[in-house]
């Protein structure tokens, strides 16, 4: 039986412990303050003769590492890749979700949104159009609320069909103004020169342009450990490159 | 010119004020901080309270709470809205 990796993204106190306790049987604390989940757990659930290991990834603002957390959270996603992240937002507070939800969507086309909290949501008369919101963010938007088990059924089955390919996002990626935007074309042509489908090329062109250090730095490593012949000494040279060529 | 001369900056406005912010004037990694806990132009935040020694102070920002020293709340420019 082949093990499909859920990895569970979101902000700071959306539930995503819990949902990960409701899923896995197993028993993450969760509480009502931020900042819980500090080291990465996993988890097993079976699902129609399917086995899900689900990470639950500390909650964050943001992905651009500028924490401990941010920097496991989004080296997860980028490095282990998992099959599905799971973005668990707070219904309540979706305008603040909102800002994780674009990252992530940047940085993989493989992610299921959920709308959790959705009780909390319906007591202060907040209604939201999935739906739409699924048209928008070109990825399936699901209503959840975790700690009462609603909704986990639909949520089971699209985290099948999303992992056994039967499920096509087209994930919204931000557009810049057209000089940035050439700026990224031209440096993701020469990343995928380096890295090829490996990592998202055009996330990997956005984050150089910003000047991410970290994550240039992150790539040496990473490339130097797994030294494949010639290829570090050309990625080597566009990485030193990049720190004084571009930026913005 | 500077535009700032006609702005408040957070620190400013008092508890239950609204603020409207306009601008915020830091840059680099601290600048992505503040944008992500939501303290963006165009975005209306409250003032809910200061702690004991005033400061740092609270805010409502994007249906959460979040506290900010001063040195923070004045860099962040815009107007207290009338209400
Ligand atoms: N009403 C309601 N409360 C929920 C729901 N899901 C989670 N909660 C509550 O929200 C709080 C935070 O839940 P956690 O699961 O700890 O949140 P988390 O996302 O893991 O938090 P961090 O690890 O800090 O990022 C807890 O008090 C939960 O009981 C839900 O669907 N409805
Ligand atoms: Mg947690």
């Amino acid at each position: 039986m082949r093990t499909y990796t859920v990895a569970l993204a979101g902000n700071p106190n959306t539930g995503k412990s819990t949902l990960f306790n409701a899923l896995t049987g197993l028993k993450q604390h969760t509480g009502n303050w931020s900042g819980k989940t500090v080291s990465l757990a996993s988890g097993n659930y079976e699902y129609k003769d399917t086995r899900f290991r689900f990470i639950d990834l500390p909650g964050t603002y943001s992905l651009f590492s500028n924490s401990a957390d941010e920097e496991v959270a989004r080296d997860y996603i980028i490095f282990e890749k998992p099959d599905v992240t799971l973005l668990v937002l707070d219904s309540t507070a979706l305008e603040r979700s909102l800002n994780l939800a674009l990252q992530v969507l940047e940085m993989t086309d493989r992610v299921i949104v959920c709308l959790n909290l959705m009780d909390e949501a319906k007591k202060k008369g907040i209604k939201i159009d999935a739906r739409k919101l699924t048209d928008q963010l070109g990825v399936p938007v699901i209503p959840i609320s975790a700690r009462n088990n609603d909704g986990l059924d639909t949520l089971s089955e699209q985290l099948l069909l999303m992992c056994t390919g039967q499920t096509r996002t087209t994930p919204y990626r931000m557009k810049y103004n057209e000089q940035l935007e050439s700026q990224i074309s031209r440096l993701e042509s020469e990343l995928r020169d380096i890295f090829g489908d490996e990592y998202p090329s055009r996330w990997l062109a956005i984050r150089f342009l910003d000047g991410d250090q970290k994550l240039i730095a992150t790539l040496k490593h990473r490339l130097s450990v797994s030294d494949k012949g010639g290829m570090t000494h050309g990625a080597a040279q566009a990485l030193g490159s990049s720190n004084s060529g571009h930026s913005c | 010119m500077d535009e700032t001369k006609h702005l408040q900056h957070l620190q400013q406005a008092t508890l239950g004020e609204r603020f409207l912010i306009e601008k915020v004037d830091i840059r680099g990694e601290h600048k992505r901080r503040l944008l992500d806990l939501g303290f963006v132009p165009g975005s209306v935040i409250e003032v809910l309270k200061a702690s004991p020694l005033g400061d740092p102070t609270s805010y409502r920002v994007a249906g959460t709470v979040i506290a900010l020293r001063k040195e923070e709340s004045q860099l962040i420019w815009g107007k207290v809205m009338s209400s």
